[in-house]
């Protein structure tokens, strides 16, 4: 099963601070879910806990984060290792894994491939532009061909441009792959455009206040973007979040 | 006057002997300063009739460069060596230490204390012990240089161990990168710019300590390095020879800066931002 399920989970910093209480939360395999709320709401802490980078306080989480290896991961920077080529990054989690190398390289060549960046597998991320680091990020969380894909706010430093070109390479990937994706953002737009759902999340201390499914043709593409279904959602959501961050 | 100023690019795009304007300004700036300096200096003592026990010219000073240099070349190579294996052994014990540190916590804090007490003392004053405590003179003068050329390393190395970064590590748990992964992977390659900075202190760190050891071993025969030689010359008032001793000293220092830079420069030019063109 390579769904989620959590069950009251909480956690509470060292220093006192509740990040997350009682959050419960089902995800169906291959689903694609947005958890959406203002900074400082536990999404990225909810995040680390379902990615097992952290561990809950309370509650349970299946399956056990420990126990599974098909996870992938995004975090809000490209966290790319700069003395490494982009195809040295991409292959780094197969390396770890202790998959060979000329095995490595090819299916790195193809997570490449994938993000469309095969003529900039010999280049450092320094010399790459920002939306091509991202893509370098994804292939790699890709590469090991995971169940769960976990994205923390990954094109909020993006200019608009780039984020929505992003967007749709991500949905194109999720349509090929299927993998389940839970996709933390601070945008309504984005999450209503890339999710089936959205978790709509309060803060202090961060919980799921609304789950609102979204209701749109398969596949997304941009005039989904400018149907008025796309807007009357938005202003669903958008009213939902209100009402959690004024709760 | 508009504050707006437009590029020019064929400034910067103009090469001679495919150095461009710039590099050729770095070169003789103070080439040109340096020629002028030795030229005023021979004026001043040829107008003067300065004595060369006093004051020797650069042009007697060359002249007695080469004319010993079959026994000021033994020397230099007592010195250079010296040199090199001090330099190398604190490289080899300064990174190997900074990793032993960077995986225990417990044996940084017992030990950091005592590397800084090693730093702190002055050479000079010890090296009278450590020569009377070692029987080989050889290994002394490596002790001595040793001890001085060894904490730019271990200190500026266990500041790249503990400055990775901390998403990137988070990425080697979620892939259950094991201790020699995460090390060999992610903290050596972050600590490498450091360690390189470091390594550069140490190339004239180890110099000056070889030589102030010399100085105070002051040893006769074979073994002796560059300042016995000025130490010697300086007895026996022959000047020239003096500050002949003294310019391999400098040029050995200036030829280590030089090489330590260029091996910095091909390790990171590639991907550290010390170390590439910015005019792209």
């Amino acid at each position: 099963m390579s769904g989620l399920a959590l069950q009251g989970v909480a956690k509470r910093y060292a220093t006192g601070t509740l990040a997350v209480q009682g959050v419960e939360l089902t995800v169906v395999e291959g689903d694609f879910v947005a958890l959406l709320g203002p900074s400082g709401c536990g999404k990225s802490t909810l995040l680390r806990l379902i990615a097992g980078l952290d561990a809950p306080t309370a509650g349970r989480i299946e399956p056990s984060p420990e126990a599974r290896r098909d996870i992938g991961f995004v975090f809000q920077e490209p966290t790319l290792m700069p003395w490494a080529t982009a195809l040295g990054n991409v292959t780094l989690p197969l390396i770890l894994a202790g998959v060979p190398k000329p095995e490595a390289r090819a299916r790195a060549m193809a997570a490449l491939e994938s993000v469309g960046l095969t003529d900039q597998h010999g280049a450092y991320p320094r010399t790459l532009s920002g939306g091509m680091r991202m893509r370098v990020s994804i292939a790699r969380a890709l590469v090991t061909r995971p169940r769960l894909l976990l994205m923390d706010e990954p094109f909020a430093a993006l200019d608009e441009i780039t984020r929505f070109r992003l967007n749709n390479d991500l949905l194109a990937l999720w349509e090929r792959e299927r993998f389940t994706v839970v996709f933390v953002t601070h945008s309504v737009f984005e999450s209503v455009y890339l999710a089936r759902r959205v978790l709509v999340m309060a803060s202090r201390p961060g919980r799921i206040a609304a789950d609102l499914p979204i209701d749109a043709p398969q596949p997304r593409d941009e005039a989904f973007r400018t149907s008025a279904g796309y807007a009357a959602q938005c202003r669903a959501v958008s009213e939902s979040l209100h009402l959690a961050m004024a709760a | 006057m508009s504050g707006l100023t437009l590029p020019e690019p064929e400034r910067d795009a103009r090469r001679v002997l495919g150095l461009t304007s710039m590099t050729w300004m770095r070169l003789l700036a103070p080439g040109l300063l340096g020629l002028l300096f030795l030229a005023g200096w021979e004026a001043l003592v040829e107008m003067r009739g300065i004595p060369p026990y006093v004051l020797p010219g650069p042009v007697e000073i060359a002249r007695t460069l080469v004319r010993d240099w079959s026994s000021l070349s033994v020397s230099l190579l007592v010195t250079l060596q010296i040199t090199a294996a001090a330099l190398a052994v604190a490289a080899g014990l300064g990174l190997l230490l900074a990793v032993v540190f960077a995986q225990s916590r417990m044996i940084e804090l017992s030990l950091f204390p005592y590397a800084v007490i090693l730093q702190v003392t002055p050479i000079v004053a010890i090296a009278p012990l450590i020569i009377i405590w070692v029987d080989d003179v050889w290994a002394s003068l490596l002790i001595c240089a040793w001890i001085v050329a060894f904490f730019p390393v271990l200190s500026n190395t266990t500041l790249g161990l503990n400055a990775t970064d901390r998403n990137l590590e988070d990425l080697f748990r979620l892939y259950r990168a094991s201790r020699w992964q995460l090390l060999w992977r992610l903290r050596l390659p972050t600590a490498l710019p450091y360690f390189l900075a470091g390594l550069r202190i140490s190339g004239g760190l180890a110099l000056i300590g070889a030589i102030v050891a010399e100085f105070v071993a002051g040893t006769g025969g074979n073994a002796s390095g560059l300042a016995f030689r000025i130490l010697e010359a300086g007895y026996q008032l022959q000047i020239p020879r003096m500050f002949a001793a003294l310019v391999l000293v400098s040029g050995t220092g200036i030829a280590i800066f030089l090489a330590l830079t260029l091996l910095s420069h091909l390790l990171l030019r590639r991907w550290h931002e010390s170390a590439v063109d910015r005019r792209r």
